[in-house]
């Protein structure tokens, strides 16, 4: 029940933002972040109950929907779910209070499109009937695109369309995966079922498996991004407002990584075996060429926006090498991604609203000028380069660590990344930050240093990120029972075929 | 069927008394209204054979049902869209009213005769409809292009459809769509040459109404050129009802057993959606635009069409009935949203008009941007559902080129209807002036939150029109 609260909450909290803009234009900031933070509060309790029966299901809700085809209104939420679900909250927040001073015009429109895509999210991170968590997938999509076409900078139609189009056609390759599933569900059972458990038991032949698979991977690798599905990424970030660019980044790109680990890989052990070399080459290739591509830029979002799908890499790679290690390090680095990444393009966000430029070539010899601001970006540029005693080292070291038993070759390979990923992020602090001010260079009349206000925020994430590197126990205890139910799962599915 | 056709003699003798537009439109609408009730009541009955052209089975009741609420609608759009119309503006009803009762003759016809009364019934007045603000000086701009246009290729087509028909009379004898089943190829006593070229002239004859591609050359030009409600008219029921004859007539006679046939109509599905949507990129007036999106949903429609061939149970039938359902709503509300911004004196129909609309009149706007996603097939609108029920239609058959030629399409569809969102979005410019709302404008805005409800509603909670669909599907 508490999660179609969750749910609700967004949605009416969404039209009550809209709704009150007629009475005051600062009301829905207000709404907002008052929904967003019973949201969190209420995600929080999640981490207490156990559902009766199964340790791992925190909270679990059924009904029926649509009886014609099997399909129920099925949410559940374990220790997986559990912790991308508090990232929702927890960068909601963020998103908001980026959002606070920066958007100006349209202000209930854009809040309730921001609620709405969150909770689209958090609808996706808890449904477990296969067309309702198409229906979220898709429910997510229409909000940001209003986010980024209406708050957006200079190119924002193209950006918008770009990142709708590319979103769409892959989701529609998996409604045609899912369908298949569920005629396949019904040939062998009789029945209509679009239930996630239902759906596991579904035994499908070779080729076919694998077709049904790739309608998935196609969908969910394009929402991570990986190479060569990444083309929308960079434009849609670089023309988001900063609020929508942490959405974006954040959590958006989570839900592609969380789709692989719960339905692509789960659904189809034979096939998503055979396909890993392929995947992983593929998560290779991301993390070194868009490293390569993003050390190219001169457009700071951009830059951010390759480093993302660079960083995405290492989920993917440890998704596919599918062993206990690889997987917890595919989760923590979706959950320490989350927290850099909407930092970095919240910095990055203010300095265009300060400086009205997102080219680096204007930029330099800033530190002087904001030290708040640039201690801040330093802190998170060696987070996401991976610094130990921060939460993307343990991420990206567990996902290497466990691919390095599935591949040694194509681990060394992607390794390499980290060497990249030094050299860009203290390339962008040294363009940016260090060297000598000019003036003239750019309007710096609002070159304000950080407020008191926003250094909140990014304390918030610095506190996240410091303990995700401390103590990563708190969150793999959390991740691992649903983790190892899905590879004993999947263990089982493949010793049966041996047998056979 | 009989009210419908009451308030059409109401309404022409009300006219010949005194002309009194208020009077005449509200006699339609009340008229089209009760027709609409009984159809509902008369829904769970039993079904019967009225002579031996007419069937009044469940099927055709709910689309009795469906044609004259869209026709009630229609006439509720009509009336702020003509009230300022220079010119006679009563007998107007006079043809929507008798066009509905061909709509309705031929949503239950399953004989060749009552097929083609009511085709040439509708078409007869519609071509009145389209042509109608002929006289006045601003209006719409070629509706007597239109007019001509359609009149010439709609009776070739009647045509084509009379000439296959004579020619498998020649053959069977009968007219009957049960009986047409004779033609089969599982019978030698007819050359399957013979036959196939019979139904393929009813098929072309057909497609053209349909304006499926290669036969939609005339849709945009008409769509254009007409009165906004006479387009949304053409579009809506004509092309439901057509739709309706089209299917039962393939599912009794067995038609698509020729194998070339099965080929023809992948054929045609492939190239109307393909056609529809690239064509509908070029576009910069919103009617050619949604002339193209129809062509292209109507090719949609024909991929469950092919797929009821290949598969036995209803699947394919509910999924053409709740797409057309889907369709009627969300172009409907469409060409009403245009038609309450416009009037008979200045029709607002290139998209750079709606720029800004959202900031102007959000709820207008809001209103359209629900229908163009719906359009789309997104979900939370019954257009997603639709093309759910398509894709499950299309996989339990196995059609996996037309799937692909399904995402395709609706990937590029998502590229025009997003530009018109897009311009909406668009900061609002000073020097568009759009007619100012009247009190008469009020019943509009009624009818397009209902559709808007309609919308959401079996977007989200579709179940119980699900299970009447379920049930109507199994008479065919």
């Amino acid at each position: 029940m508490i999660l179609i609260v969750l749910i609700s909450i967004l949605f009416l909290g969404g039209l009550l933002a809209w709704i009150s803009e007629i009475f005051d234009p600062a009301f829905p900031k207000v709404v907002a972040i008052v929904t967003v933070a019973v949201e969190l509060l209420l995600m929080l309790t999640l981490l207490g109950g156990v559902e009766a029966g199964s340790p791992d299901w925190h909270a679990a809700f059924t009904a029926p929907w649509l009886p014609r085809f099997g399909i129920g209104l099925h949410f559940a939420a374990d220790g997986l779910s559990v912790l991308l679900l508090i990232l929702t909250g927890f960068l909601g927040l963020i998103a908001i209070g980026a959002a606070w001073n920066e958007i100006t015009e349209r202000v209930g429109f854009f809040y309730f499109n921001l609620l709405w895509t969150l909770a689209g999210v958090v609808g996706v991170f808890t449904a477990l009937d296969l067309f309702l968590f198409f229906f979220f997938w898709e429910v997510m999509l229409i909000p940001m695109y209003f986010i980024i076409a209406i708050w957006g900078h200079e190119n924002k139609n193209y950006a918008a369309m770009k990142f709708f189009i590319f979103t769409q056609v892959s989701g529609m390759l998996m409604l045609i995966s899912i369908l298949l599933l569920a005629y396949f569900h019904y040939v062998q059972f009789g029945f209509f079922s679009f239930d996630y458990f239902d759906l596991l038991n579904v035994t499908t032949s070779g080729s076919v498996e694998l077709w049904i698979m790739l309608g998935f991977f196609i969908a969910f690798s394009t929402k991570l991004p990986s190479v060569p599905f990444h083309a929308w990424l960079p434009d849609a970030h670089s023309q988001a407002p900063t609020a929508g660019s942490v959405i974006l980044a954040g959590v958006l790109l989570k839900t592609g990584a969380y789709g692989l680990i719960r339905f692509a890989v789960p659904l189809f052990p034979t096939a998503s075996m055979q396909f890993a070399p392929v995947a992983m080459t593929l998560a290779a290739l991301s993390i070194l060429y868009c490293a390569k591509v993003a050390f190219a830029q001169t457009d700071i979002k951009r830059l951010i926006a390759y480093t993302s799908v660079s960083h995405m890499g290492f989920v993917l790679l440890g998704v596919y090498a599918w062993n206990e290690q690889a997987l917890q390090g595919a989760v923590m680095t979706m959950l320490a991604h989350g927290l850099s990444a909407a930092a970095l393009f919240m910095l990055a966000g203010g300095l265009q609203h300060r400086i009205h430029t997102r080219n680096m070539a204007e930029m330099g010899g800033f530190w002087p000028r904001v030290p708040r601001m640039a201690t801040v970006a330093l802190f998170f540029s060696i987070a996401a380069l991976g610094m130990p005693g921060l939460g993307n080292f343990i991420g990206e070291f567990l996902a290497l660590l466990g691919a390095f038993q599935s591949s040694i070759v194509l681990t060394a390979v992607a390794a390499l990344g980290l060497v990249f990923a030094s050299v860009y992020s203290l390339w962008v602090i040294q363009r940016v930050f260090h060297g000598k001010y000019e003036t003239g260079k750019v309007d710096d009349c609002h070159l304000l240093d950080l407020d008191n206000r926003e250094m909140v925020f990014y304390i918030a994430l610095m506190l996240g990120l410091v303990w995700m590197g401390m103590y990563p126990q708190s969150f793999l205890a959390l991740s691992a029972g649903p983790l190892q139910d899905m590879l004993a799962n999947s263990q089982q599915a493949l010793q049966a075929l041996v047998q056979n | 069927m009989l009210i419908v056709t009451a308030t059409a003699v109401v309404v022409m003798l009300l006219i010949g008394l005194r002309r009194s537009y208020v009077g005449t439109a509200a006699t339609t609408i009340t008229g089209l209204l009760i027709a609409t009730i009984v159809a509902a009541v008369m829904l769970p009955s039993t079904e019967a054979q009225v002579t031996p052209l007419l069937i009044v089975d469940k099927y055709s009741q709910f689309f009795t049902l469906v044609v004259s609420a869209l026709a009630m609608f229609i006439s509720i759009f009509s009336f702020p869209y003509l009230f300022r119309l220079n010119d006679n503006k009563e007998e107007y009803y006079l043809l929507l009213a008798v066009a509905t009762i061909g709509a309705i003759v031929m949503v239950s016809s399953n004989h060749f005769v009552s097929t083609i009364l009511g085709l040439e019934t509708l078409s007869m007045s519609l071509y009145g409809m389209v042509a109608y603000p002929l006289h006045s000086k601003e209006s719409a701009k070629y509706p007597l292009e239109a007019a001509v246009k359609y009149l010439v290729l709609s009776a070739v087509s009647s045509s084509l459809i009379l000439f296959g028909m004579a020619l498998l009379y020649a053959k069977t004898g009968t007219l009957a769509f049960s009986d047409i089943v004779n033609v089969s190829p599982s019978l030698p006593a007819l050359s399957d040459n013979y036959s196939i070229i019979a139904l393929l002239l009813i098929f072309a004859g057909m497609a053209f109404k349909l304006s499926l591609a290669p036969f939609h050359l005339w849709t945009p030009d008409v769509y254009e050129g007409s009165p906004l409600p006479a387009t949304a008219y053409l579009a809506t029921v004509g092309k439901a009802a057509m739709f309706v004859v089209l299917l039962r007539f393939l599912v009794t006679s067995g038609a698509m057993a020729f194998d070339s046939i099965a080929a023809i109509f992948s054929l045609v599905a492939v190239l109307s959606i393909l056609l529809g949507n690239l064509l509908a990129l070029l576009q910069d007036n919103l009617k050619r635009i949604l002339a193209y999106s129809s062509i292209a949903h109507m090719g949609y429609l024909m991929i469950a069409l092919i797929a009821n061939h290949y598969v036995t149970g209803t699947l394919s039938v509910e999924a053409i009935t709740f797409y057309l359902i889907a369709y009627v709503i969300m172009s409907l509300g469409a060409f009403g949203v245009a038609s309450v911004i416009s009037s008979s004196e200045k029709e607002f129909d290139a998209i750079s008009d709606y720029r800004g609309l959202f900031w102007r009149e959000p709820w207008m706007a809001g209103i359209f941007t629900a229908m163009l996603l719906s359009l789309a097939g997104i979900p939370l609108t019954v257009g997603f559902i639709g093309k759910f029920y398509l894709f499950f239609a299309g996989v339990e058959s196995s059609l996996w080129a037309l799937l692909g030629v399904l995402v395709v399409g609706s990937g590029i569809g998502l590229y025009y209807y997003l530009r018109i969102v897009y311009r909406m979005l668009l900061p609002h410019q000073a020097d568009l002036h759009y007619r100012e709302a009247g009190i008469e404008s009020l019943s509009s805005y009624g009818v397009l939150v209902i559709l808007l409800l309609l919308l959401i509603a079996l977007g989200v909670y579709p179940a119980p029109i699900m299970t009447l669909i379920q049930s109507i599907s199994a008479v065919i």
